[in-house]
């Protein structure tokens, strides 16, 4: 298997690999901030406290990314528009149950991942048995999320954050590290070693890159979509109870700024958006220069207009740089 | 001439749509019964237009083989560009000519997505969600609140123009179809099926398969303007985020069309139907009496049943051989 990964056509091209490229954008344009006007200047300890909390607000979208990853990188058109919905969902659920109670944190987090887990299963259902493109049944999905919302909540959620998630994932836990850093890094390493090193992994870039061949192969591509969609729900729904530790807050769209922004991060971070190639890591660098750029617009107080016309931009010029297709001729 | 048997109706790729659409006319008119009286349809149909336009740009590209996410942007900045540059006591002279401006900033910005595209062979679906922003952007940078607004002249002329007691849409839809029937009888028309079903054998006997793509952006940039032109028309007023919503929903329109979103099967008389059926689930779901709480979930539900309905019946046939 070993072998087989490192035979896969890698990435890197000419060029410094996507992730690589996305790191070092993110690590130029932060030092760059530092000569603004309220930027850091000289003084290291402001800096390193700046960089941890942009790494720290990157974590919630990079989660969520994840399950984007997978279901990109499945090919089948696949991307998933209910992560938003999904996020939502799971925030609200987490919000519910824990109620302010450390020991409801367990049964919150199992409410909050079966939540997203059933919500993907039904999209893999309707994807691969009924034949709905991923696009408009995952946007489907998310307005009946939304309606189901609605239905239960009536605009009005009660219940309160417990205090160890606080503690856990917004506050320094270990040499000054927010936990929800610790949680990425870990977290990072599971993704990498299920999509490199695991059979799941190897299947699920084998359906990506052709499925009827997957299918020939030996791969039972029905239950690879299928996995594949449900654990997409799933890290949505890991993500709807990292955000909603993090503000400690919930309300009835917080889910939704992450949906667009997720298919950014795993685009920027070079995986091919027509599947069968990409990486987590690649992904995480990608919400890290979202959740830069974002963070120092905000900081220099630009108006919304030039915020949007920055982030198209740059999205737009990352993309251009090694998003680009085979041309006919070659 | 060949006779129209059943069989024939029942194999095209909006088929589907048009038992739906039925269905969803047959519902409303029980809910409704005054739906098909001039006045009732004119009101409605002023307020499909502005989606039927710009689903049928979506259906174009997605037909090619492609897709436009910022067809809502675009849309956007038409309605800042029409609300700021005309104003509520604008000139109707002037305001002819930014109309036809308006029709123009559509293609460019079509032109912008097609060069991303076709050119430097970008992903359709993450260029036009970063051209999204870019217009989006724009939008706000033109009109950053909302405000402005066009002569009451050109609103009321949009909403009550009835020629012959039938309302204005239905005649630009009538020229939309003939356009497209048009279109699909010359070259051009063949090259967009065979662009979208498989663009390199496309490119390998001989269609210029990069200038049809590229075409078909800004054949959409310009019907998202259009979109643009009726919003502003039917509100009379500017908002910069008007068109946030009605990309997706475009999307979903020409899917319950039959176009397949892989591209190379379809057609616009689909997505204007899927236009038209999306805006009566609505209709009908505010005159059924459902609770404010529940309107969300049953609106997504249809559409989901909608969307899963041929594949269901696919699979049932599928079985039983």
């Amino acid at each position: 298997m070993r072998r087989l990964a490192s035979l896969r056509p890698s990435l890197a091209g000419s060029g410094p690999s996507a992730p690589v490229a996305a790191v070092l954008l993110a690590v130029v344009l932060f030092l760059l901030s530092g000569f603004l006007p309220n930027g850091f200047g000289s003084d290291a300890s402001i800096a390193f406290a700046q960089a941890t909390n942009i790494l720290r607000l990157s974590v919630f979208l990079g989660v969520i990314a994840a399950g984007q990853t997978l279901v990109i990188t499945s090919g089948g058109e696949g991307i998933d528009l209910s992560q938003g919905a999904v996020v939502t969902l799971t925030a609200i659920i987490t919000y519910t149950i824990a109620n302010g109670q450390n020991g409801n944190v367990p049964l919150a987090l199992l409410a909050a991942l079966v939540a997203g887990a059933i919500v993907g299963f039904v999209n893999g259902l309707g994807i691969i048995f009924l034949r709905i493109s991923p696009l408009v049944m995952t946007l489907g999905m998310a307005g009946v999320v939304t309606g189901t919302i609605l239905i239960f909540t009536k605009g009005a959620t009660t219940g309160a954050v417990a205090p160890i998630m606080t503690q856990l994932i917004a506050r320094p836990v270990f040499l000054g590290i927010p936990g929800a850093i610790i949680i990425w890094v870990i977290f990072g390493v599971l993704m990498w070693l299920l999509m490199e090193r695991t059979t799941f992994g190897k299947n699920l870039f084998a359906i990506g890159t052709n499925r009827v061949t997957a299918k020939l192969s030996g791969v039972n591509v029905t239950g690879m979509v299928l996995g594949t969609y449900a654990l997409a729900g799933l890290l949505a729904g890991l993500g709807g109870f990292l955000v909603v530790g993090n503000t400690g807050v919930v309300h009835i769209r917080i889910g939704d700024p992450f949906l667009f922004p997720s298919i950014a991060a795993v685009a920027v971070g070079g995986t091919l958006l027509t599947g069968g190639k990409g990486s987590y890591l690649g992904t995480m660098a990608g919400a890290l220069v979202l959740t830069l750029i974002t963070s120092l617009l905000t900081t220099m107080q630009m108006p919304e207009s030039v915020r949007e016309m920055v982030l198209g931009g740059t999205l737009l010029a990352m993309v251009s740089i090694y998003g680009r297709q085979r041309g006919f001729r070659q | 001439m060949r006779t129209l048997r059943l069989q024939d109706i029942v194999r095209r790729s909006f088929f589907f749509a048009l038992v739906l659409l039925v269905l969803s006319i047959a519902v409303n008119l029980i809910l409704q019964p005054n739906l098909l009286q001039s006045d009732t349809l004119n009101s409605n149909m002023r307020v499909f237009l502005p989606l039927i336009l710009v689903a049928v740009g979506q259906a174009v590209v997605i037909l090619a083989g492609g897709i436009d996410i910022s067809v809502g942007s675009i849309l956007s900045i038409v309605n800042a560009l029409l609300a700021t540059q005309i104003g509520p006591k604008g000139d109707t002279g002037a305001a002819w000519v930014m109309l036809l401006v308006a029709l123009l900033v559509g293609m460019a910005a079509g032109a912008v997505n097609g060069f991303f595209v076709s050119i430097l062979r970008l992903q359709p679906i993450i260029t036009t969600y970063a051209t999204g922003f870019l217009f989006g952007g724009l939008a706000l940078f033109i009109l950053p609140n909302p405000g402005g607004g066009i002569p009451a002249s050109f609103t009321s002329f949009y909403r009550e123009t009835t020629p012959l007691g039938l309302p204005l849409a239905f005649y630009l839809i009538g020229l939309i179809m003939l356009a497209w029937y048009t279109i699909r009888q010359t070259r051009y028309g063949r090259y967009l099926f065979a662009v979208g079903g498989k663009a390199d054998a496309a490119y390998e006997t001989g269609v210029p398969v990069n200038r049809v793509q590229f075409s078909t952006y800004v054949i959409s940039g310009l019907m998202a303007a259009a979109g643009g032109i009726a919003i502003t028309l039917l509100t009379g007023s500017g908002n910069a985020t008007i068109g946030a919503s009605i990309t997706l929903t475009s999307i979903t329109a020409v899917v319950i069309g039959g176009t397949a979103l892989r591209g190379g099967i379809g057609g616009i008389g689909g997505a204007i139907m899927g236009a038209i059926i999306l805006g009566l689930v609505t209709n009908i779901i505010s005159f059924a009496n459902i609770d404010t709480w529940w309107q969300t979930f049953v609106n997504a539900s249809i559409i989901v049943l909608a969307l899963a309905a041929p594949g269901f019946i696919n699979l049932v046939r599928r079985q039983r051989i």
